[in-house]
């Protein structure tokens, strides 16, 4: 393997780990603040310690969220140091601010949360995961920022062979930005919700904490109906977006060989055959693909064939065409998840309203299994996007090629790509075998910081220094 | 105004903080299982450190962002430059991110002795690897016309910059004892008190020693002279002093000196630098200064506009944290860790 294809590999699995997790973890966050805000307008012991549930099982999975993420702000460096140079005027700076605006402010109040259920008023406390949750999602928009830029570059000039910011305004007008943006936020409280729904779910079928989970499963279940029907709508839109700025990644997407009729068609599944440039066994929903990309009934799509002549002609000679089979099936599966999680979660608010949702056991129980829908989706998105843009690193700017450390060797990389996926391995088992074991007990089963000692705290100390 | 100025005092600023708050929290992890001898002595240990660690991690976070913003050639260099030995320490700050918040979510014996373990190897790593990452800096490295690193990772491993790491890992150890006796109840307060004692001295020598063989290997010579000025002067009293202060029990005021050390020191190898960057070994113009490095006026003018109007506030409320948290560890409390 060439060196390119070893740090895009090693790359791939470290972002696509932290992708699983940190929209989880931003969606989680909200659900928290929720939970905290209706306790605190009415503080009772379930209340609290279904925060104390749903704050353990969110704290493991921001720990590996957060860890994971280091590495990737080092990475850029490490591995791409032509692309670091090439782009760092511009893309360097929402990653600034990314930590300054937003690391500082979800590391200092989460642990202003953890640690300060009695030395700061329930209000305060409240407001603490409210200003977790939204740290965590500036995080987010300053890293599509950066996400943005590499899709569709904007507000910069090129000087000496690199990309120069020219316009702080543009980058953030960015309107990749805007509508990558609110799919992927939305996509993320969708998974904290189906997180917290799920959960609750599995206590509800059993039967166990009921007060509890009833609770719980209500707030989870219609912000999951909410953002899992928004999540569609924002979707669709970036779809569009994508057909005006990156067509070769909607071509690619859809497997279309060739220009389409004047009605497109949207293939549902086929036998993609990427050597032979064919689809056999094609199941086409007719006009689908015209009202995707243009919300028309008639309208063409280009195809791989004719896109491939243009770039050629734009770029110069080379190939232009991301793989196909990845980013067909990526895209196909995303879709997938996103209308299954649309259908759970109305059905799910459905039975709520009607009060019969003790009654359907087997839905309780599937909404278990539905946890996993938004992760999925949410991966398949992310390498629909990053896998589509190949092979560009910034579109229509720099070939990932082009970017990568010239003078690293492979051994280090082969090192670094091996070690660091044994490690993400070795994390992911241990937080699922944590996770299920805080579920398992369940809530109030472990110690809770209110039981003991807190008023020695108070009496016993000297102040320090 | 001069900005690729202000960014380099800026980045310098990010490290001091880096250094100052994280010193101590890895100084805390390196001695976990020295201090603490049950478990829940080691978790009173963890709970000195609990509110404050993740947020103190994020200054070298931003650092890492602000030389990736403000000097793109110089984040590239050094970046890929230090490849391993950055895989080293995200891996150990991985480790010891998660070993923090598993360790206790399961009471398992071996469990929580393997988790303290890696807390403390997650900890003696980064206090390790900064000193000999200096060391590097201070030496220079091989690198050629189009910036980019030629040596390999053993180059890196030269024994100035060896000494350096032994410098920096004491350092810290010395910080995070003073940081436990302030800190922490009865005996943990003692234990920790006499460590320092005793590393006080030992801390010195390694210090002093990287000082001296700086002369030899650095160009603090070409930069600084036989006097080295005001600045790095003050480090090195701060270091004496501290001896002196464990000595009269004024522990509050000896923490404060391994600050102001951490602090000067941090301050001197930045002007031992300036303008350079990264200083190749090969040919000096191809060392890399604060100009052919940064990032564009405008850029750099829309980052000044940004860092200044924020940082006040990520100022204000990580005081307010340090102040909520400000008492002391009490054995009798329930741990988060």
């Amino acid at each position: 393997m060439t060196n390119v294809g070893l740090a895009r590999l090693q790359f791939g699995v470290t972002t696509s780990y932290h992708f699983l997790i940190v929209p989880l973890t931003i969606g989680m966050a909200f659900q928290l603040a929720l939970l905290e805000t209706l306790y605190w307008r009415r503080p009772t012991s379930e209340g609290r310690q279904l925060l104390d549930f749903f704050g353990r099982l969110f704290l493991i999975n921001f720990a590996v969220g957060v860890v994971t993420g280091i590495l990737l702000e080092f990475e850029f460096g490490m591995n791409w140091s032509n692309y670091a140079r090439f782009v760092g005027d511009v893309f360097g700076a929402p990653l600034a601010i990314e930590a300054l605006v937003s690391f500082f402010m979800e590391s200092t109040f989460i642990a202003v949360w953890i640690f300060g259920w009695d030395r700061i008023s329930p209000r305060i406390h409240a407001w603490s995961m409210w200003l977790v949750a939204l740290g965590s999602s500036l995080s987010a928009f300053w890293i599509l920022v950066a996400n943005a830029f590499m899709q569709e570059p904007t507000g910069y000039r090129k000087v000496h062979g690199h990309a120069v910011m020219n316009n702080f305004l543009a980058l953030l007008g960015n309107p990749q930005l805007w509508v990558e943006f609110p799919h992927t936020e939305l996509a993320a409280l969708c998974t904290g919700a189906f997180f917290v729904a799920g959960i609750s779910a599995y206590y509800l079928q059993k039967g166990q904490y009921l007060n509890e989970f009833q609770q719980s499963f209500r707030t989870g279940i219609y912000v999951a109906a909410v953002t899992s029907i928004l999540v569609i709508v924002a979707g669709h839109e970036q779809a569009q977006h994508l057909a005006a700025i990156q067509p070769m990644n909607l071509a690619v997407s859809e497997a279309l060989w060739h220009t389409s009729s004047v009605h497109a068609s949207w293939t549902l599944a086929a036998w993609v055959d990427p050597v032979r440039q064919i689809n056999r066994f094609a199941v086409r929903i007719p006009y689908m693909l015209s009202i995707l990309a243009y919300n028309r009934l008639s309208g063409r799509v280009m195809g791989i064939d004719t896109l491939q002549h243009m770039y050629m002609r734009r770029y110069g000679p080379g190939w232009y065409v991301p793989p196909v089979l990845i980013t067909y099936w990526a895209f196909r599966f995303m879709i997938l998840m996103g209308l299954l999680m649309a259908f759970m979660a109305v059905k799910g608010v459905f039975l709520e309203r009607r009060k019969r949702l003790m009654k359907h056991p087997r839905f309780l129980k599937l909404m278990v299994y539905a946890v996993g829908l938004p992760l999925l989706g949410n991966l398949m998105g992310w390498v629909m996007a990053e896998v589509g843009r190949q092979p560009w690193v910034v579109y229509g700017l720099e070939t990932t090629v082009q970017g990568v450390s010239p003078t690293v060797p492979i051994v280090d990389v082969w090192m670094t790509f091996i070690g660091f996926t044994l490690l993400y391995g070795i994390l992911g088992v241990l937080d699922i075998y944590l996770l299920v074991k805080c579920i398992r007990l369940g809530p109030g089963t472990q110690e809770s910081p209110d039981d003991m000692g807190l008023m020695e705290v108070n009496r016993s100390e000297e102040p320090p220094l | 105004m001069n900005l690729p100025a202000l960014w380099f005092i800026l980045i310098g600023v990010l490290f001091v903080g880096y250094f100052f708050l994280e010193g101590f929290d890895y100084g805390v992890g390196m001695l976990l299982p020295f201090v603490g001898r049950t478990d829940d002595e080691r978790r009173a240990v963890l709970a000195t450190i609990g509110p404050v660690w993740d947020a103190n991690e994020v200054w070298l976070i931003t650092a890492g962002g602000a030389i990736f913003s403000a000097f793109p050639n110089w984040y590239a260099t050094l970046f890929s430059g230090f490849y391993l030995a950055l895989a080293l320490l995200i891996t150990a700050l991985i480790l010891r991110g998660v070993a923090l918040e598993f360790r206790s979510k399961d009471d398992g014996k071996w469990w929580r002795s393997l988790w303290d373990f890696v807390i403390w190897l997650g900890s003696t790593i980064p206090g390790f690897v900064w000193g000999v990452a200096m060391g590097n800096i201070l030496h220079g490295m091989p690198i050629n016309g189009h910036m980019d690193y030629i040596g390999g990772f053993f180059t890196l491993l030269n024994p100035y910059a060896l000494a350096g790491g032994c410098a920096t890992g004491l350092l810290f150890v010395l910080h995070g004892a003073l940081y436990l006796s302030l800190k922490t109840p009865s005996p943990l307060r003692e234990r920790s008190m006499r460590i320092a004692r005793k590393m006080s001295r030992l801390t010195m020598v390694a210090y002093f020693g990287f000082v001296v063989l700086s002369y030899f290997f650095a160009d603090f010579v070409n930069t600084f002279g036989i006097d080295p000025g005001p600045v790095p002067l003050l480090a090195g009293s701060s270091m004496v002093a501290v001896g002196f202060l464990l000595r009269s029990g004024l522990l509050g005021w000896a923490f404060a000196m391994t600050a102001l050390t951490i602090f000067l020191s941090t301050m001197s190898v930045f002007l031992a630098l300036y303008p350079r960057v990264i200083i190749s070994r090969l040919n000096p113009a191809w060392d890399l200064t604060v100009y052919n490095a940064a990032s564009n006026h405008y850029s750099l003018t829309v980052m000044s506009i940004v860092a200044i109007s924020a940082l006040p506030f990520v100022l204000a409320y990580q005081i307010w944290t340090y102040w909520i948290f400000r008492k002391r560890v009490s054995l009798h409390e329930t741990f988060h860790y």
